[in-house]
């Protein structure tokens, strides 16, 4: 079983969201997401300022294998972006929770964090994935 | 249900994760497919190919067979042991499947064909046969096949392989085979290095794949397969050709086999009309300049509203950018520039010539 952090939220579509002490949240991927894809060799982010829907997609990852949305897990406008992944892809592979955070969001509701999973219910979305 | 390799239970125990390939299940990687593609090119990998279909053809027959059902051409094998990569064509000029032949004896040549074709081909074969009854088609689903790749695969198999068979395994030509020891062993691959695919029994294939994991050689997967085979250049059948396109529109002109002119091979009248009219579309190389990632069906845009589509692409690891072979108008040259569409934004390559890699090394031009 992959590492899931207890201090995190989750989605179904294996994102993590940090309720930062700035009342930011920084989103990425799950350990889970990572290892299912594998090596990766391309990150393309959104743009800073820019405003995005819950569900929305507005990332991609791909690994040499496939191309992957990442989905915004809650509203928010985007106040910065984790360019140093665009030399380093391989961060989100290392440490997938850390170094490897895509990008910040400022929520439109501070609330909507409490609508995603806790670590255990991702725990059983990814049990119930295999 | 998927079938299973002999080399399954080692695969698991190895941490491999296994994918669904052809109705096999079989290795993608054993951790991280970057680093098996980087052991191939810097020292050795080894591949369980077993999902591969092994065919042998018996009788006096066989070679007349052979004449008329492969565009290359089977003269070229005089010698025993030597081996031919060839296509097999429908009356169309289109592809049914790409393999290697190899010349046993005069009454006994193997095939290796791909593993998602295997029922198509036999029954091509099957049917091509009925009208010479001389001929014997016997699948061997009683061997299985393991790839060792990489610039020490050689030295580093000929131990693996013990000593009755060092001495013969290390004199091998490239294209040529031997049999020793119960090992069917051929200087032959499909990553853009040297090395040997190996054929023996079922039961002797755990304890060579050990034997070879001893001796230093890494586990890969189908993972870094492609993306080897796609850097040395070598097509996928389904993906860069298919019963639809001809050797000519694939990069595959140098596979048939023209003379002797009066050898009438299946799809023969059809390539040459093709020849005689013009090829219109062809196989080339890419190289995409910005960031990004090439993958199969991406649209290609040249000058002059020259459109094509990429066949496969992926992300190189040794060269450290996005490469792919695509499909283009035949006026489409080396060097010019062009455009790819991914996700809805058009991204800048060039047309390049490939090998994009070859023993190791880059064959790109200066960008």
């Amino acid at each position: 079983m992959s590492e899931i952090p207890e201090d995190l939220k989750y989605t179904k579509t294996h994102e993590w969201l940090r309720v930062m002490e700035d009342g930011h949240f920084e989103i990425g991927i799950t350990e889970h997401a990572q290892d299912m894809m594998g090596d990766m060799v391309f990150v393309e982010l959104p743009e800073v300022g820019s405003n995005v829907n819950a569900g929305e997609d507005c990332a991609v990852v791909e690994s040499v294998k496939a191309a992957s949305d990442v989905y915004a897990p809650v509203a928010g406008e985007v106040v910065e972006v984790n360019s140093e992944l665009a030399d380093a892809p391989e961060t989100i592979n290392q440490d997938p929770y850390h170094q490897g955070w895509m990008f910040r969001l400022r929520p439109g509701n501070q609330q909507d964090a409490d609508k995603l999973l806790d670590a255990a219910g991702y725990e059983q979305a990814v049990a119930a994935e295999s | 249900m998927n079938q299973r390799t002999p080399l399954f239970e080692l695969h698991q125990k190895t941490g491999a994760k296994m994918v669904s390939f052809g109705g096999w299940e079989m290795p993608l990687h054993y951790g991280s497919q970057v680093e098996e593609h980087h052991a191939v090119r810097q020292d050795a990998g080894m591949f369980d190919v077993s999902h591969m279909a092994r065919v042998d053809l018996h009788g006096n027959g066989v070679r007349r067979f052979l004449q008329r059902l492969i565009a290359n051409d089977i003269g070229k094998l005089t010698v025993p042991g030597k081996a031919l990569y060839t296509c097999m064509l429908n009356d169309q000029g289109g592809v049914i499947d790409d393999l290697i032949v190899y010349f046993l004896r005069e009454d006994w040549f193997r095939i290796v064909v791909n593993a998602a074709t295997r029922d198509k081909d036999l029954a091509w074969i099957e049917d091509q046969a009925g009208r010479a009854p001389e001929v014997k088609i016997e699948p061997r689903p009683d061997l299985a096949m393991i790839a060792v790749q990489g610039p020490n695969g050689r030295d580093k198999a000929c131990v693996a392989l013990g000593d009755a068979a060092n001495a013969a395994c290390a004199a091998l030509k490239p294209f040529f085979a031997t049999e020793v020891d119960g090992y069917f062993v051929a200087r032959t691959g499909y990553t853009g290095e040297d090395g040997f695919e190996i054929i023996m029994s079922n039961d002797q294939a755990p304890g060579l794949w050990r034997a070879l994991q001893q001796s230093g050689v890494a586990p890969c997967g189908l993972g870094a397969r492609d993306t080897l085979r796609l850097e040395a250049g070598l097509n996928l059948y389904g993906t860069d050709m298919d019963d639809h396109t001809t050797p000519l529109e694939s990069g595959l002109a140098w596979t048939v086999a023209w003379e002797p002119d009066d050898r009438d091979f299946i799809g023969r009248e059809a390539l040459e009309e093709q020849r005689k009219q013009g090829v219109r579309r062809k196989l080339v190389g890419l190289v995409l300049l910005d960031r990004g990632v090439l993958r199969g069906h991406q649209p290609v845009m040249c000058a002059d509203d020259l459109r094509g589509e990429v066949t496969s692409g992926t992300y190189s690891p040794t060269l450290g950018r996005a490469i792919a072979l695509a499909r283009v108008p035949a006026s489409v040259q080396t060097g010019d520039s062009c455009r790819v569409e991914i996700r809805g934004k058009r991204l800048d390559a060039k047309v390049v010539k490939y090998p994009f890699v070859r023993h190791g090394k880059s064959c790109l031009p200066d960008l």
